[in-house]
């Protein structure tokens, strides 16, 4: 007989693995990616391209500085980062924009930490952070969707100078201005079902993140007290894109189901806030890296029940 | 109560639970290592050169925890010495070479009359003498968990059918060949306890084996109030003893404890059928059926083996070709058996099956730091946390690991079964175990 392999049990394994997962979600996103190009053009095509190619460049750079095996730039992680803050971009931005932001998501977001699985804040939110701090006149500069006849610059239908005058259908299929991934939800939605059906994300978060911000801009609207257009705030913006693809990154987000509730409604809230009384009209991205942050405390205090715990 | 979690998985039972049970050869040497079950090693009381017959005591057990061991062919004891073992690698084992005869010996300490007319003790000690030891795989001395303490009155007898290790059929074929044999020893096992209820759990891909348990109490009409058979989800794994008494009876062991502390028993079909062999035969536990499967459908087979048979021989009766590419030995089920180095080591009694598996089974993925997926949380049948445990066991901070409860751990391997970072949990749960252990 030729040589046995000794190795611990157990002998078999799933077949899924960390590098499948990301590239689930690189692909739950395509449909959110296309709908960006239909609606706003070859310039969104052109920002998701750098952003990418910035993000996996700069990761490169690292892994070949910190003597990694070069191969880990396949895992997928540094390509979905590069998308998703390419979907958090406006679709008319200067070329160099998603090129900085993809760097400061990579170093910053993840690379410092000690990389994949070691980040506090989700990367690609730390690059956009970033980017609206320091650019804020380009990271609000719209562009409306190609068939509308004023092409360009007009503010998102959360803007308080926008008014109401989307109609949910608009919203929707996303006939609107915004960011380049997050105006389609219909899109989204079907990036969404296919990570939902897979198991790769599960409701606990989404749900308890639209929900609550549903809640309170139902309560406190500005529509008056109990009057609120919370399907108004749930579609417009980016709540869809960040509770189903950004609040769910397993890195920057609780361990258990419990811990998942509590990020979830604390998003909720902290966006909520934001867009009713603060100076911003969005909140989504600020709101999730606020309970990134909050991650190691809500572990500590949510733990499992473990089984043959008896009660004194 | 905690929620309890089970993971899902392709059972490959396919390959060998249509086949029946087949008596292997009886080598022409045994190994008969001195320690098979848990406790304290047994003491040989036989000398090199001493003639032996099939069944007869050659070691006795010593101290509380232990078990008596027989020989398992006749012939003559060769050497009491360091020899290959399935588990732990090396063991002082009883050497004997057989003298073709197979000439038997039974147990004779009780005088033989009706079965009915036994006492709880005659039973109990029947059942010491024969050296009985759980054959699920823990291996643990079946005459200490038939004495709880007196203070711990036994309510429920839980027999475990559900064999959830993947591959495995061994207990699958007993139930369906010996039913009556099971029950009658079922009985036996139930006098001694005091048990009013008790259940056969066993899980729902071995309908047949519930179906023929089922007829067989019918036929047999057991003076058992509360005797019934229960069909269980097919789930990894379901086997664990606190598993199966949580699904079965909605209680929970307590942690730490064990299930007499809440007035349980559980024990495997093929211990029980032991015990009838034992009772009824007056035969000491000297064979065992496993399963013998993997890659190689051919070659697969449900064997009625003698303990101490070398892994060699089974694969040569089974018709291991030496052309066939074998990348892995296995004693056990994938799940939670031991990879073979040394193809002398032989079938003890904890052994349930032996499986050959090909390159397909080799895991190609190399480790991956972990993405804090939560898998291995939605996996753990004790409501544990595998990646804290573990990962906390990487950085050597056994303080932090320790406050995870890595001591309710069962080692049943679901977390590392799942973990998409393909990251060793439960060895690295092992590993924080023995280090806390040691400080």
């Amino acid at each position: 007989m030729n040589k046995l392999t000794v190795s611990p049990s157990p002998h078999i394994k799933s077949n899924q693995t960390a590098s499948k997962i990301m590239w689930a979600v690189v692909i739950s996103l395509i449909p959110a990616g296309i709908a960006g190009i239909y609606i706003f053009g070859i310039s969104s095509l052109n920002v998701i391209i750098l952003s990418m190619l910035s993000c996996i460049f700069t990761e490169a750079l690292f892994l070949k500085f910190r003597n990694k095996d070069p191969k880990t730039i396949l895992d997928g992680s540094a390509i979905l980062t590069g998308l998703l803050l390419a979907y958090n971009l406006p679709p008319d931005i200067p070329f160099w924009i998603p090129v900085i932001g993809g760097i400061v998501s990579i170093v910053l977001g993840k690379q410092i930490f000690g990389g994949l699985g070691q980040n506090i804040f989700n990367p690609a939110l730390v690059g956009r952070a970033f980017l609206q701090i320091s650019w804020p006149v380009y990271m609000t500069t719209w562009k409306n969707p190609r068939w509308w006849p004023d092409a360009v610059s007009s503010a998102t239908p959360l803007a308080k100078e926008a008014g109401a005058h989307f109609t949910y259908m608009d919203l929707f299929l996303g006939n609107r201005a915004g960011s380049i991934g997050e105006v389609c939800v219909i899109a989204l939605a079907i990036g969404a079902l296919f990570l939902l059906a897979t198991k790769i994300i599960s409701l606990h978060i989404p749900l308890s993140f639209i929900g609550t911000v549903g809640i309170i801009t139902w309560v406190f609207g500005k529509e008056g007290f109990f009057k609120g257009d919370f399907i108004f705030n749930i579609l417009a913006g980016g709540i869809i894109l960040g509770a189903f693809f950004m609040a769910t990154d397993y890195v920057t987000s609780p361990l258990t189901k419990k811990g998942k509730i509590i990020f979830g409604v604390g998003c909720g809230i902290l966006t909520a806030i934001i867009r009713l009384r603060g100076s911003y009209p969005e909140g989504v991205c600020y709101s999730i890296l606020f309970m990134n942050a909050a991650v190691p405390i809500i572990d500590r205090f949510t733990r499992t029940k473990k089984y043959g715990l008896i009660k004194k | 109560m905690a929620d309890i979690n089970f993971i899902h998985f392709p059972d490959f039972k396919n390959i060998t639970k249509n086949k029946k049970i087949e008596q292997a050869p009886i080598p022409k040497r045994a190994i008969l290592p001195l320690s098979q079950h848990a406790g304290a090693p047994a003491e040989p009381v036989v000398n090199p050169g001493d003639s032996v017959k099939t069944g007869s005591l050659i070691a006795q057990a010593k101290g509380l925890i232990s078990a008596n061991l027989h020989s398992s062919i006749s012939g003559r004891v060769i050497a009491i010495e360091e020899s290959p073992h399935p588990i732990i690698g090396i063991f002082k084992a009883i050497l004997i070479e057989s003298d073709g005869q197979d000439a038997k010996v039974s147990l004779d300490s009780i005088p033989v009359k009706d079965v009915s007319a036994l006492s709880k003790e005659e039973i109990t000690a029947l059942i010491k003498e024969a050296g009985i030891v759980g054959l699920g795989g823990a291996a643990f001395p079946l005459f200490v968990k038939l004495n709880p303490p007196p203070a711990k009155k036994i309510n429920e007898l839980i027999i475990n059918g559900a064999e959830c290790e993947p591959f495995l059929t061994c207990d699958h074929r007993l139930m369906l060949e010996k039913p009556k044999e099971i029950i009658l020893g079922v009985q036996l096992m139930a006098k001694v306890l005091g048990a009013k209820d008790i259940i056969i759990g066993i899980e729902e891909n071995k309908i047949d084996a519930v179906e023929r348990l089922n007829s067989s109490i019918f036929a047999l009409k057991p003076q058992i109030p509360n005797f019934k058979v229960k069909i269980l989800k097919t789930q990894y794994p379901q086997g664990g003893e606190k598993q199966l008494i949580k699904t079965l009876l909605n209680k929970e062991v307590p942690s730490g404890g064990l299930p007499f502390d809440i007035g349980v028993v559980v024990n495997n079909v093929q211990t029980v059928f032991a015990v009838y062999e034992a009772v009824y035969l007056r035969k000491p536990l000297y064979e065992r059926v496993i399963t013998v499967s993997g890659s190689f459908p051919n070659i697969a087979k449900n064997i009625l083996v003698r303990i101490g048979t070398p892994i060699k021989d089974i694969l040569d009766y089974c018709g291991l070709s030496p052309k066939d590419s074998v990348y892995k030995i296995i004693m056990g089920g994938p799940m939670t058996g031991v990879a073979q180095f040394n193809l002398n080591a032989p079938v003890i009694k904890g052994t349930s099956g032996i499986l050959i598996l090909d390159k397909k089974f080799k895991v190609k993925e190399e480790e991956f730091g972990c993405i804090r997926c939560s898998r291995c949380i939605e996996a753990c049948p004790l409501g544990l946390m595998p990646c804290a445990i573990g990962l906390s066991a990487k950085k050597e901070r056994f303080d932090i690991a320790s406050s995870y409860d890595p001591f309710d751990c069962i080692e049943c391997g679901s977390c590392s079964y799942v973990c998409p970072s393909k990251i060793p949990l439960v060895q690295l749960v092992k590993l924080a175990k023995s280090k806390i252990k040691r400080q």
